[in-house]
C-alpha cells in the first residue's frame, strides 16, 4: 500500500478531478506539465534560490526546552512561522508562481480565508510583476482587515465573495468561476492540498521541503533522520502534507493530524471533518467533507479562520481511512490555552491554527525519549486581537 | 425509444428551458413544467439545487440558495415529480451537481429517474472518463441518457470521444463562462458554432449559456439543433413569478 498519490491522481479512493468540462483544458494543461516542469534543473534551482534568499529557508528546527521539560518528552518545533509573510503558505505560492510563468500565464487568481494564502500569493505576484486577484468571503474581509490591507499594499485586487456563506468555501467557488471565465491567460494558485488533481499533489510537493529539512536537521541534532511523531494541524492540509511528506511510507514515524473541534465536535459548531464528514465531492476532489444527508455542503466553524474549511485534502482522507495517521480534534479553548502557553514558555506567539497542533501535549501522552516534531505553521501576529479578546488581556 | 431521441428527430429547432426546482416557491416545480409545455417548449431541464454550484453565475446560484431554503431536496423533488407523466409528455432532464446524486446513490438516483419518467441527466462536474469507467452501465440499465458538455476550448479529439459515448445530444457551451453572461454572440461564437457544425458529429448539438432572447436563440439555432435558456428564464421567474410564462416563451420564439 502506498500513502502517496497513484498515477491516476488518487490517494486510495480519494482525489481525482471532478470538474466541469469548462475547466478541463486548464486542469489538463497543468496535469500534463507539472511534473515535467518541476523536474527541470532550472526550475529547481530557481525555486530553491527563492526559498533560501527570499523566504529565508531552511526554517529552524528548534528544540523547545522548557516545553519538553514540562511534558517530559523531546519537542521540536519546525519554525514555518519565521518564513517571509509568516506561514508555510509561501512555499507553495513560490512554487506555483514559477509554474505559472513556465506555462505562460500572466494573470493570477487565488482564494483566501484568513488571508495568509492571499498575502502569500499577492507577495509572489509583486515579486514577479503579475496581476493578482484574490477572492475572499465578505465575512472574512470584515474579520481579517489587516491581511486585506497587506494584500492591497502588495498590489492585489481583493474581490469579495458574496454568495453562499461568504467565507472560504465560497471564495474558492468564486476563484473557480473566474478560472472558467478566463481559461487561457490565468493560473489559479490554490492555497492548500485541495481541489482537482493535480493540485493536491503539486501543492504537497512544494510543501515537501518542510519534511525534507526536518530529516537532515534532526540528523544533525539527534543523530537520526526519523522522529517518532510528526504533529500538524489540518485545515485543507498543506502544512501537514509538507511535514508528513517524506515520512509517508515509513510507518515507524507516527503521523498526527490535528483538526479544529471548534466549540466541541458534536456542538454543531466544529470543523472536525474526519469525524463529521462523509465521502463526497468538494471543489473538484473526492474526499471527506461536512455535508447534509442530502449532499449539500455545510458551513464549518473554528475560532481559527485557517482551519474553517468543510473538507480535507484527499491525501488526508486517505491517511484517515487507512489509519496511517491518527486524527485528533482540539477545541477552540484548548488551542488558545496551548497558544498562550507557547508565548509564556518559549517566547513564540503562534498562529491559532498552529496552536491546535501544540495542544496535542495536553491531549496525548508521549514517552520521555520520544522525538515529537510539531509543525509551527505560522506566527500569531494576525491573531493578536482574537487572543486578546479570548483571554481578556 | 427515449423521449429525448424522439424529440431530436422532429424536423424543427428545439427550445429547451432550464429552471431551478423549488423556485420561486417550493411547490412551483410541477406548475412551471406544465406551463412551459403548454406554451410550446420542447424540452425542460429541471435544476436540482446545490449549495456550491461551480459552473453557475449569480442568477442560478441565487435561485439554488433560495430553493434550498424553501426546503428542496432530492427526495422532495422526486416526490413532486411522481405523477408528472400523467400531464407532461415532452422530454425532462434533471441538471444537477454530482455530490447530491452520490449521496442519494447513483444507482438509486437513476432508478428513481426512470420511475418518475425523467429521460436524461446533465451533471456538469461528473467528468466524461469517470462516467465512462464507473457509471455508464448503471445509466444504460435504467435507460437514462447522460448529456455531456463541450466548450470552445474542447479539443477536436475530445469532442470526437464525447460524441462517441453520447446517446442523445451534445450540450454546447457557447463561450468560456459560467451561466448567465449575456453579452450576445460575436464572431468568436459564430465561428465556433460553424466549426462544430462542420464536424458532422453523430449526435445533434444544443447550445446553451448566454442565450437570453430571440436574437441569441436564432443565432444559436442557425448552426445547432436547438438552444437552452436558463438564467434569462430564472430571472424572469424572479421578477414576474410564475405568471407571464407564455409571454416569455413567445418573446424567444418570435422577433
Ligand atoms: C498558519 C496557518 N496554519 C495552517 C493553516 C491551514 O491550512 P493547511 O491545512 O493547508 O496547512 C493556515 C491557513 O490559512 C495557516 O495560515
Amino acid at each position: 500500500m502506498t500513502y502517496n498519490i497513484n498515477n491516476k491522481g488518487y490517494y486510495g479512493e480519494f482525489g481525482g478531478a471532478y470538474i466541469p468540462e469548462m475547466l478541463y483544458p486548464n486542469v489538463e494543461e497543468l496535469r500534463q506539465n507539472y511534473l515535467k516542469v518541476m523536474a527541470e534543473p532550472e526550475f529547481q534551482e530557481e525555486f530553491h534560490a527563492l526559498l533560501k534568499d527570499y523566504v529565508g529557508r531552511p526554517s529552524p528546527l528548534y528544540f523547545a526546552k522548557r516545553l519538553s521539560a514540562k511534558y517530559n518528552t523531546k519537542i521540536y518545533l519546525k519554525r514555518e512561522d519565521l518564513n517571509h509573510t509568516g506561514a508555510h503558505k509561501i512555499n507553495n505560492t513560490i512554487g506555483q508562481i514559477l509554474m505559472a510563468k513556465r506555462l505562460g500565464k500572466n494573470r493570477i487568481i487565488a482564494e483566501t480565508g484568513a488571508g495568509q494564502h492571499g498575502v502569500a500569493t499577492a507577495t509572489v505576484c509583486a515579486l514577479m510583476g503579475l496581476e493578482c486577484i484574490v477572492y475572499m468571503g465578505e465575512i472574512d474581509i470584515a474579520r481579517q482587515a489587516p491581511n486585506v490591507a497587506r494584500m492591497k499594499m502588495l498590489g492585489a485586487t481583493v474581490v469579495p465573495a458574496l454568495s453562499g456563506s461568504r467565507t472560504l468555501k465560497d471564495a474558492t467557488n468564486e476563484a473557480i468561476r473566474d478560472w472558467i471565465n478566463n481559461p487561457v491567460d490565468t493560473h489559479y494558485i490554490i492555497g492548500s492540498v485541495v481541489g482537482p488533481h493535480p493540485y493536491p499533489d503539486m501543492v504537497a510537493r512544494f510543501q515537501a521541503i518542510v519534511s525534507q529539512e526536518i530529516q537532515w536537521q534532526l540528523q544533525e541534532k539527534e543523530g537520526t533522520s526519523k522522529p517518532d511523531y510528526v504533529v500538524a494541524c489540518v485545515g485543507g492540509g498543506s502544512n501537514a502534507a509538507g511535514a508528513f511528506y517524506h515520512f509517508l511510507e515509513d510507518t515507524e514515524v507516527k503521523l498526527v493530524a490535528v483538526e479544529a473541534a471548534g466549540k466541541g465536535v458534536h456542538s454543531g459548531e466544529s470543523a472536525a471533518t474526519s469525524i463529521l464528514g462523509k465521502e463526497g465531492i468538494i471543489h473538484g476532489s473526492k474526499t471527506l467533507l461536512m455535508q447534509t444527508p442530502d449532499g449539500q455542503i455545510t458551513e464549518p466553524y473554528s475560532i481559527s479562520a485557517g482551519l474553517d474549511y468543510p473538507g480535507v485534502g484527499p491525501m488526508h482522507a486517505h491517511l484517515y481511512k487507512s489509519g496511517r495517521a491518527e486524527f485528533v480534534a482540539i477545541t477552540d479553548d484548548d488551542a488558545m490555552t496551548a497558544g498562550l502557553e507557547l508565548c509564556k514558555m518559549e517566547g513564540i506567539i503562534p498562529a491559532i491554527e498552529s496552536s491546535h497542533a501544540l495542544a496535542i501535549f495536553e491531549h496525548k501522552k508521549f514517552k520521555p525519549d520520544d522525538i515529537v516534531v510539531v509543525s509551527l505553521s505560522g506566527r500569531g501576529d494576525k491573531d493578536l486581537e482574537t487572543y486578546i479578546d479570548h483571554f481578556g488581556l | 425509444m427515449n423521449r429525448i431521441n424522439k424529440k431530436l428527430q422532429e424536423d424543427k429547432k428545439l427550445l429547451s428551458i432550464y429552471f431551478t426546482a423549488g423556485y420561486p416557491d417550493l411547490s412551483d416545480t410541477v406548475g412551471i413544467i406544465e406551463s412551459l409545455e403548454k406554451n410550446g417548449v420542447d424540452m425542460i431541464e429541471i435544476g436540482l439545487p446545490f449549495s456550491d454550484p461551480l459552473a453557475d453565475g449569480p442568477t442560478i446560484q441565487a435561485s439554488s440558495t433560495q430553493a434550498l431554503k424553501n426546503g428542496m431536496t432530492t427526495e422532495v423533488l422526486f416526490d413532486q415529480l411522481k405523477d408528472i407523466r400523467k400531464t407532461v409528455s415532452i422530454p425532462l432532464i434533471i441538471m444537477g451537481y454530482f455530490n447530491p446524486m452520490l449521496q442519494y446513490g447513483v444507482e438509486a438516483f437513476c432508478k428513481k429517474c426512470a420511475e418518475v419518467g425523467i429521460d436524461g441527466l446533465i451533471i456538469p462536474d461528473l467528468p466524461v472518463d469517470v462516467y465512462n469507467d464507473h457509471y455508464k452501465s448503471i445509466f444504460e440499465t435504467h435507460g437514462i441518457i447522460n448529456v455531456f458538455l463541450i466548450t470552445p476550448q474542447t479539443s477536436e479529439e475530445r469532442i470526437r470521444f464525447i460524441d462517441s459515448i453520447s446517446k442523445g445530444f451534445i450540450y454546447m457551451v457557447s463561450s468560456a463562462s459560467v451561466t448567465g453572461s449575456s453579452s450576445g454572440f460575436g464572431d468568436v461564437q459564430t465561428n465556433y458554432f460553424k466549426r462544430i457544425h462542420q464536424m458532422e458529429l453523430n449526435n445533434p448539438q444544443i447550445i446553451g449559456f448566454g442565450i437570453s432572447d430571440h436574437k441569441t436563440f436564432s443565432q444559436a439555432t442557425q448552426y445547432a439543433k436547438g438552444a437552452i435558456i436558463g438564467s434569462a428564464f430564472v430571472k424572469h421567474l424572479k421578477l414576474e413569478g410564475k405568471t407571464k410564462i407564455e409571454y416569455f416563451v413567445n418573446s424567444l420564439l418570435q422577433p
